[in-house]
């Protein structure tokens, strides 16, 4: 799925990195707990998620696979995550949908994480 | 193998020392992204990239989480990455237990940034080929080695 795809599935508004959204993404994950999206060995290169403070960049930056950054449930983060996430050329999106919604649908649109070894099974 | 190689094997090429404050939220993860940016520099493998970064990471945060402050030395061999992070602190009153998944003493406010979930030694251990905790009543001194193999 196209980055741009995710943008309109979940009528996100692009805050950072407009011009990657051609970019592919074949996995994704949702947590407001960042100990479990460092602790997660499956690939994920969106991360939904509720909180908004500078850990999240941090998070993706230190794991290194997530390319897009959704915020859910019309949160905005601050200038100083806008800021850091340009550095760290991450995409970041925000989106009006709660993260159970949100996350549900990017999967039953296709997003379903399957393409990557381990992830989604139990 | 020979003496020569062997004093190589034991040669720090590369070294960096970062300072870590307590309750500096807002500079939590800069040590490990100073890393990301050396280690990818140095062509490694992403796989060591990430599980350094990681490992960091969550030293990083446990410094600032946990202890009055400390320090990251990071020392890269010819085969592997030692990251130590050393802290004035508490202590861990019960290692073993803080091994465990979800045990956790970390304050509410941590857990509303979205750590504190108990997951930070774990998963130090489980990013890094070898590790050893010393803790007192003094501080506590984490080594964690990533073998580029």
């Amino acid at each position: 799925m196209k980055l741009k795809e995710v943008k309109e599935i979940l009528k996100a508004e692009v805050m950072v990195g407009e011009e990657k959204l051609n970019e592919d993404v074949f996995t994704a994950c949702g947590a407001d707990l960042m100990s479990d999206v460092l602790a997660s060995k499956d690939e994920k290169a969106v991360l939904l998620t509720g909180l908004t403070n500078v850990q999240v960049i941090r998070t993706a930056e230190v794991v290194g696979d997530i390319k897009c950054i959704v915020f859910v449930r019309g949160k905005t983060p601050g200038e100083e995550i806008v800021q850091l996430a340009k550095k760290a050329g991450l995409v970041i999106m925000k989106t009006k949908y709660p993260l159970y919604i949100a996350c549900g649908l990017l999967y039953s649109n296709g997003l379903t994480c399957r393409s990557g070894e381990g992830n989604g099974t139990l | 193998m020979g003496l020569l190689a062997e004093v190589v094997k034991e040669m720090v090429l590369y070294s960096l020392d970062f300072n870590v404050k307590a309750r500096d939220f807002d500079s939590a993860g800069e040590v490990s992204s100073n890393l990301r940016t050396v280690l990818k520099q140095l062509s490694l493998n992403p796989d060591v990239v990430r599980r350094s970064c990681i490992a960091c990471y969550e030293a990083e945060m446990n410094i600032i989480i946990h202890s009055y402050g400390g320090h990251i030395k990071i020392e890269i061999f010819e085969d592997k990455i030692r990251i130590t992070a050393e802290d004035t602190g508490p202590g861990i009153e019960d290692i073993e237990l803080a091994m465990k998944e979800g045990y956790s003493t970390a304050p509410e406010e941590i857990r509303e940034m979205g750590f504190g979930a108990g997951m930070g030694l774990p998963n130090m251990k489980s990013n890094s080929d070898f590790m050893e905790i010393k803790s007192s009543s003094e501080g506590t001194t984490v080594l964690m080695e990533i073998l580029f193999k």
